[in-house]
């Protein structure tokens, strides 16, 4: 098509960069003011509990007036809670949930996108099938059959991370194979069957080759495992039986459901602590994650 | 890049390259060592304790993880395995016992097997024998165990735990009428007795068996002194399979169709013993009173949040990500890095953020004082705004995500489209709906279905932010009006104490899982995405 060449006869260089800037500002500056909401929208309930944590007073009266105070004391008074313990004990379990979850899911991926064997299609479709039904739906079956476990094996019973860290990776498989699969897929197959010529066996070409190539998908996996199994709530309630076995989940649900107002500025602390971590891993590796929701479970 | 024209070598195959056997077949002989000693030894403890499932279980995973790890053929399960046997014990077995629980009446009072619910209604309904002599007691203690030491009738010692009945301890030396020492026991004193309150509780709840025989009664102490023999006022009878109440009279007999002892004027005793009920549990949830009600309520509240929830946030999300990608607006990463803040910050910790923020005193709720001009707004109290409360928050959380994922399927989408449209003459609005909008779908339905599901099941906000209030004032049953239908099933199943009713939740979980099952796979047939999945 033919562009239109036309340039105005006569054009004062004033009305033209008035112009100008009138179509920025409609096409483009409006935006800028928009943006400001949205962050508002998005940022301020973060700005409000980080005031909240800094406040003195530790209630929620007067916590409505932000940064007017600020001093450390609702975080030392962490130090005499439990927070730190369960903080540790979210850790402890998180990790080992991603390092398992990782390294059950990406196998199992590597198998399905590498290997054709019997009842492939049919293991593929029940992982579908099974991916749909929420392990927290069955936590009365979880319940009774870690009481039973516990007879047995007391390490497996109630009341034991180990028995939540293995709870979690049951659902390890289903959630995450689909979403490694996809990406599985788009390693060239050509790279294995170069490195089988070689003479490598499949055990390495899974760990030295395969694996390295598909980290985005695993820091994807990782993080968004970590995130849930930090911010789970029913299992780790169901489980964990004792105060010195919560997570931060359960524990500062505790704080908050007993007595809102009494708990706030420790509540306030313990968040930011608790969020900071995640917040800056998951800002650190953000353009993973969009690259990984995308690419794992979209198949254009 | 090499000048090297030497051949490669050329590789034997690897039985005869052998090589020997290499570090990698050490690490999978010690880990699979490793595997079978655990096996063996959860079978071996499911022995003991007699628990034939576990004891099947365990031999058959470490007979399969051998079978799997040491013969060559079946590549692929040696990937697959680990995850497997993890995803078979604590999903798809806990699956199935789900269903299973589902046609049962396990519950409170339902608990067990009839020969345990036999032994708990006799203990339960212990009382001092008439006329019963009482003995000084001494409290002996081997390892962590508790026992009791009395000397009887004829002045030998008897020695006794919970586990085993009381039976003449040889060597015990007594002084007066009371045992002073005990080979292999460590006697209590008083003073420690009174000093250890666990302990005291300990004493207080034990009871030592006559015999072996239960209806002998059992040796039981009030004060730690002295001890009585207590014996159940019910008598069991194992021919006829009844309860008699030696007090009264009363012959309660076993009915399997309900699993109690129930007595001819329909009353029954307090612990029964848990019996398939079929489908008895589906239907109650529709046709108990106490239940019924609520449970349209909030199965319909479910599916208005999880749909209102996936929409709002999409449109949001959706919006901002069309508006923010344009290549002349400057500082677009800062924007993004802001956008998703509310994403990356924890789930639980955002609703219980939210609860303190929306406080209905404007002294207390910064919602209420900063942009509501401190009215008093019952957000969390009043159904409705309670509903809306909850829908706002989710929105502030999911927006986020969905932005990111529009942003990312955008860049995806080839640039010639728009450029072809807007030579075509398309508007901006219309490239929009006829070319952007079906391409973004096609990559994202997968994704707003999964936001569904999950929705569908999110208990977590729910929980945190209302749990489930303010409650329903037609029923007695603990729900509110913003349950869904998870925190329903959490607040009945009573794990959390209260009267338990595994049963009926189970149940529940069971038709929740159908629907979202039955969305999902709609869904999925709608967009014939599942034949690109596999």
């Amino acid at each position: 098509m033919a562009e239109r060449t036309t340039t105005p006869v006569v054009a004062p260089d004033a009305s033209r960069a008035g112009a100008r800037r009138r179509r920025w500002w409609a096409e483009v500056g409006w935006k800028y003011p928009l943006a400001a909401v949205v962050v508002f929208y998005a940022a301020f309930p973060l700005a409000y509990v980080l005031s909240a944590s800094l406040a003195p007073s530790g209630t929620l009266t007067g916590s409505t007036q932000l940064f007017r105070e600020v001093s450390g004391q609702n975080f030392a008074a962490l130090g005499d809670t439990r927070f730190w313990q369960w903080a540790a004990n979210s850790l402890v379990i998180a990790s080992s949930v991603v390092v398992g979850a990782v390294l059950m899911g990406a196998a199992a991926a590597y198998a399905f996108s590498r290997f054709r064997f019997t009842g492939r299609r049919l293991s593929l479709t029940s992982l579908l099938v099974v991916q749909m039904f929420p392990q927290m739906l069955a936590f009365i079956a979880i319940f009774l059959l870690l009481l039973t476990l516990g007879e047995v094996v007391p390490a497996l019973g109630l009341n034991s991370k180990l028995a939540l860290i293995c709870v979690y990776l049951g659902g390890a498989l289903g959630s995450n194979t689909f979403l490694m699969y996809g990406f599985f897929n788009t390693v060239p197959r050509e790279l294995d069957e170069a490195a089988k010529i070689d003479g490598a066996t499949h055990a390495q070409i899974y760990w030295t080759i395969v694996l390295r190539l598909v980290t985005p998908i695993l820091a994807t996996v990782a993080l968004l495992t970590f995130v849930a199994t930090f911010g789970d709530f029913v299992l780790a309630r169901v489980v964990l039986t004792s105060e010195q076995n919560w997570t931060l989940a359960v524990g500062m649900y505790g704080w908050v459901s007993d007595q809102l107002n009494a708990n706030w500025g420790l509540f306030a602390a313990g968040a930011v602590v608790a969020a900071l971590p995640v917040l800056a891993l998951f800002l650190f590796l953000q353009k993973y994650i969009v690259g990984g929701l995308t690419s794992g479970s979209v198949k254009g | 890049m090499s000048t090297d024209t030497t051949p490669p070598p050329v590789r034997e195959s690897h039985a005869r390259a052998w090589e020997g056997t290499g570090w990698g077949f050490a690490v999978k002989l010690v880990l699979m060592a490793v595997v079978n000693a655990l096996g063996i030894y959860v079978a071996w403890s499911a022995w003991d304790v007699e628990q034939w499932g576990v004891l099947v279980g365990s031999l058959a995973l470490v007979v399969v993880a051998d079978v799997v790890y040491f013969s060559r053929r079946p590549l692929a399960g040696k990937y697959i395995y680990p995850g497997l046997v993890f995803l078979l014990v604590f999903q798809v077995f806990t699956m199935a016992y789900t269903v299973y629980v589902a046609t049962t009446n396990y519950g409170t009072g339902h608990n067990s097997t009839q020969e345990q619910a036999v032994d708990a209604l006799l203990i339960q309904n212990e009382r001092p024998v008439e006329g019963a002599p009482t003995y000084p007691l001494t409290i002996v203690r081997s390892g962590d165990e508790v026992g009791f030491a009395v000397v009887d009738d004829a002045g030998q010692a008897l020695v006794g735990t919970a586990e085993e009945p009381m039976a003449p301890a040889d060597g015990a030396t007594t002084e007066a009428d009371r045992v002073t020492a005990v080979p292999d026991h460590d006697v209590v004193d008083l003073a420690t007795l009174l000093a250890d309150p666990a302990l005291q509780e300990e004493v207080l709840a034990l009871r030592v068996p006559v015999s072996e025989d239960a209806d002998d009664g059992s040796y039981r102490t009030r004060e730690g002194t002295r001890a009585t023999v207590y014996a159940s006022s019910l008598e069991w009878d194992e021919s006829a399979r009844t309860m008699t109440d030696t007090t009264t009279g009363t012959v309660y007999s076993a009915d399997d169709g309900s699993g109690r002892f129930v007595a001819q004027d329909g009353s029954a005793l307090t612990v029964g013993w848990r019996v398939g009920v079929g489908l008895d549990n589906f239907t109650k949830a529709f046709t108990n009173p106490n239940y019924a009600g609520p449970f349209w309520k909030i199965t319909a509240w479910t599916f208005a949040f999880a749909f209102l929830t996936v929409a709002s946030s999409f449109l949001l999300g959706l919006a901002i990500a069309l508006l923010f990608d344009d290549k002349r607006l400057r500082g677009r990463r800062v924007m993004r890095t802001l956008f998703i803040l509310p994403y990356a910050f924890p789930a639980f910790l955002s609703a219980l953020l939210w609860r303190g923020m929306l406080n209905s005193n404007p002294e207390y709720g910064i919602v209420n004082s900063l942009f509501f001009l401190g009215a008093r707004i019952e957000w969390l109290t009043d159904p409705w705004l309670a509903k809306l409360a909850i829908l706002g928050v989710n929105l502030w959380l999911t927006f986020p995500y969905f932005f990111l994922v529009c942003t990312g399927a955008m860049q995806s989408l080839p640039g010639e489209l728009e450029e072809a449209a807007r030579i075509d003459g398309a508007s901006r609005w219309r490239h929009f709906r006829a070319i952007q909008l079906p391409l973004l779908l096609i990559s994202t339905t997968p994704l707003l279905i999964a936001s569904f599901a999950f929705n569908f099941n999110n208990f977590v906000i729910v929980y945190m932010l209302t749990g489930g209030g303010p409650r329903f004032t037609d029923t007695s049953a603990p729900l509110g009006h913003t349950d869904i239908l998870i925190t329903m099933i959490y607040q009945i199943s009573g794990v959390q104490g209260g009267s338990a009713d595994y049963g009926l939740a189970s149940a529940l979980s069971i038709i929740v899982f159908l629907v979202v099952g039955a969305v999902s796979a709609f869904a999925f047939r709608r967009t014939r995405k599942l034949e690109e999945v596999l």
